[in-house]
């Protein structure tokens, strides 16, 4: 048994095995901790900042630190939920965020996070970037308002050859993920698909979906984001 | 001395809006106006979104009745996927579509009926203003407000269960609807605890019926007599002339009932309306091109369209139809007050229609879009429960909207409110140097007659409130009152 090891989150004694991160071993076990920029087997980066646990009173990124035997961590306390929702509020200001005529409404992850984590109304105030929408895809709309460099769709959008369709594009506060104008223009209807389902917000849109899910059936309708993991 | 008076804001309606009145040395009307005071902006807010968006977004024009413009728009892209102009959906995705349109309409009637103008009937346009709202007339007749606001969460709860919830909800998409009505909603509809049941609607909806008739026969010449002017009417009508709020060809009739635009396409509106600006509303004026501004203004609603249709296709809304149309002798009625009349015997006919459609098996099916040749523009018209509503939009190749043009079915009633106003500034005000709280509150039951929404029809932000200015003849403000 020298794989295994003993780790406590919010008090709870939780075994796992040497190699996995904090996140892995608490979603193992029924532990929530709220993401976004993670995908699952797609090695993590911790860019996003919103799964931040404290280990032994540091602060970490829980998808990209491994889990060590006796850590002790805290994830649901009063101080990291409302470090997480400032996360999620300065993404809502940062972009062009309209939930209600957005189609991924139900289905958003940063939305659900809002709701699970109690925003209300954001702290910060709206920037109204300008954004576009490149809408000139056959399959794809690059609604860049929503986008929150999540780099979800780099990542793990790629063709046969393991070309990637996303790519990021300009500096500092420009910087927005493009979608490649030729490969744009010949993606599949399956990747396409899959690259509205992999981003987490409505910046990837699959053309002509277009709220197909009635309200009632939607990933978030009945209950709140992390609700499958949680034992 | 000359004067001006302002009515601001305009109360239990919605919207903002205030009335000017102008009155000349002897105190005599020369000049009323209903301004809308409000902007919005939508037809621009939707260019460069994706057009399955618009019927979404657009609805978050009105809380009210935001299934009209969800439908509206929906037929329009209808258009643009390629799945006809409204006879080409599937038999499960028209009829869904119908339930949650006749539902919109059940309960915004009987709110405007019960919550804001029931007060005046129950209590008279002069009472103290105290009385006049919904909580006084649950204290005076417990039973009508018990039953308006049941009749109103009947038809929210239909629209919950056709377009996933009560307000703002996505049921109707390009070619169809997302959803069908499954059994459990169904029963829960048509036989749901006492009283949520379609036959009790239809019920309460007589008696609804009765209590306006009985009102009228008590009150004959002041409701005959309120406001009552000719004018042309609009609205759509089914092929076979019967009325139909949801899909058909456009007509309009004179103040005699000669067809003046016999049932054409409203794919071609363009060709029939246009509308004129004026510089003291952000609410534009239509008419019909062929007969120009001052003679082709028409009225929209439910006077209008009893005024237009030949039946109505449920047998007991059609005999109230009958009693109506026996009334003026045939002859289109051109009575503002008895917008309510009309106003009734469509909710008894949209309970009628609801609980035939919850009988209907169709409801039930599973082929729920339709898609075909893809267009560039396409209109969707249906009828409002305050009247025609018209959307517009053109969609370039990659499927953004390039246009939205929307003409609001107070837009269309624009003309005959500020007529309505001035006849009643005239039989109130004339001759009068001081504004009493009832002379105001005449003029508001005039304006409320025809239910408008403010807010959609200037495309608003605030509250709903009537503002009345008294000014002379060289624009000093002699006399203001606020209500808000």
């Amino acid at each position: 048994m020298a794989d295994t090891i003993k780790i406590k989150i919010d008090g709870k004694e939780i075994i796992t095995s040497k190699g996995k991160t904090i996140l892995e071993a608490a979603t193992d076990n029924g532990v929530f901790i709220p993401t976004l920029c993670h995908f699952p087997g797609v090695p993590p980066k911790g860019s996003c900042r919103v799964c931040t646990v404290k280990v032994n009173n540091r602060f970490m990124t829980s998808c990209s630190t491994p889990a060590a035997d006796g850590m002790n961590i805290s994830n649901n306390h009063e101080e990291i939920v409302d470090y997480r929702k400032s996360i999620v509020e300065l993404l809502f200001v940062s972009g062009n965020h309209f939930c209600p005529a957005c189609e991924k409404s139900g289905n958003c992850e940063l939305q659900a996070l809002a709701y699970r984590l109690g925003m209300l109304v954001p702290r910060f105030p709206f920037s109204f970037p300008k954004k576009a929408v490149d809408a000139s895809s056959p399959k794809i709309i690059k609604e860049q308002n929503r986008c929150i460099l999540c780099k979800r769709c780099i990542k793990t959008i790629k063709d046969k050859e393991g070309k990637r369709y996303f790519a990021f594009s300009h500096r500092g506060n420009q910087l927005e993920v493009i979608l490649d104008k030729q490969m744009g223009n010949t993606i599949s209807d399956k990747l396409a698909k899959q690259a509205m389902e992999n981003c987490p917000v409505g910046s990837i849109i699959y053309k002509g979906k277009g709220f197909s899910d009635p309200i009632g059936k939607r990933k978030y309708d009945k209950k709140p984001i992390g609700s499958h993991i949680e034992k | 001395m000359s004067k001006k008076i302002t009515i601001e804001p305009v109360t239990r309606v919605e919207g903002h809006g205030k009335v000017t009145i102008k009155l000349d040395d002897l105190g005599r009307v020369t000049e009323s106006r209903l301004h809308i005071v409000e902007f919005r902006g939508f037809e621009r807010f939707v260019q460069g979104r994706p057009y399955w968006e618009a019927p979404v977004l657009v609805q978050r024009l009105c809380g009210i009745c935001p299934v009209s413009h969800h439908l509206a728009a929906a037929k329009a892209l209808d258009v643009i996927v390629g799945a006809g102009t409204g006879e080409g959906l599937t038999v499960t995705g028209e009829k869904v579509r119908r339930l949650m349109h006749y539902g919109q309409f059940f309960q915004s009637h009987v709110l405007h009926f019960f919550h804001l103008s029931s007060p005046d009937f129950l209590f008279g346009i002069d009472a103290a203003p105290e009385l006049r709202n919904i909580i006084a007339v649950a204290q005076e007749n417990k039973d009508l407000a018990y039953q308006g606001i049941m009749m109103r969460k009947y038809g929210q709860e239909v629209i919950a269960a056709t377009a996933g919830k009560k307000v703002h909800g996505t049921g109707a998409i390009p070619g169809g609807v997302n959803k069908n009505l499954t059994l459990a909603e169904r029963d829960n509809l048509l036989k749901g605890p006492d009283p949520m049941s379609a036959d009790k609607m239809v019920e309460w909806s007589l008696g609804a019926l009765d209590f306006f008739k009985h009102y009228h026969k008590n009150n004959q010449q002041m409701v005959d007599n309120y406001a009552s002017f000719p004018s042309n009417h609009l609205s759509l009508v089914r092929k076979d002339g019967a009325l139909d709020i949801y899909h058909g060809v456009l007509r309009a009739v004179d103040n005699e009932g000669r067809r003046i635009l016999n049932d054409v396409d409203y794919q071609d509106y363009n060709n029939y309306i246009e509308e004129e600006v004026r510089n003291w509303t952000y609410m534009k004026f239509p008419y019909l091109k062929e007969y120009g501004r001052e003679k082709g203004w028409y009225r929209v609603g439910p006077l209008a369209r009893l005024n237009v249709c030949d039946f109505i296709p449920t047998p007991l809304a059609q005999k109230e139809f009958e009693e109506f149309k026996a009334y003026t002798k045939g002859k289109p009625n051109g009575m503002s007050l008895h917008y309510h009349w009309a106003r009734l015997i469509e909710v008894l006919h949209s309970a009628e229609v609801m609980r035939d459609l919850l009988n209907d098996p169709d409801l039930q099916g599973n082929d729920l879009v339709v898609k075909g040749a893809r267009q560039g523009e396409g209109v969707g018209v249906i009828e409002a429960p305050r009247g025609t509503l018209f959307h517009h939009y053109k969609v370039d190749d990659n499927d953004l909207i390039t246009m939205a043009n929307l003409i609001v079915s107070t837009t269309n009633n624009n003309e005959p409110m500020n007529r309505a106003v001035n006849a009643t500034a005239k039989a109130f005000m004339n001759g009068k140097q001081e504004i009493t709280e009832p002379m105001m509150n005449a003029v508001e039951v005039a304006i409320r007659a025809y239910d408008p929404c403010l807010s959609c029809a200037t495309h608003a932000l605030g509250q709903m409130p009537l503002e009345v200015t008294l000014m002379n003849e060289q624009d000093e403000i002699i006399d203001q009152k606020i209500k808000g």
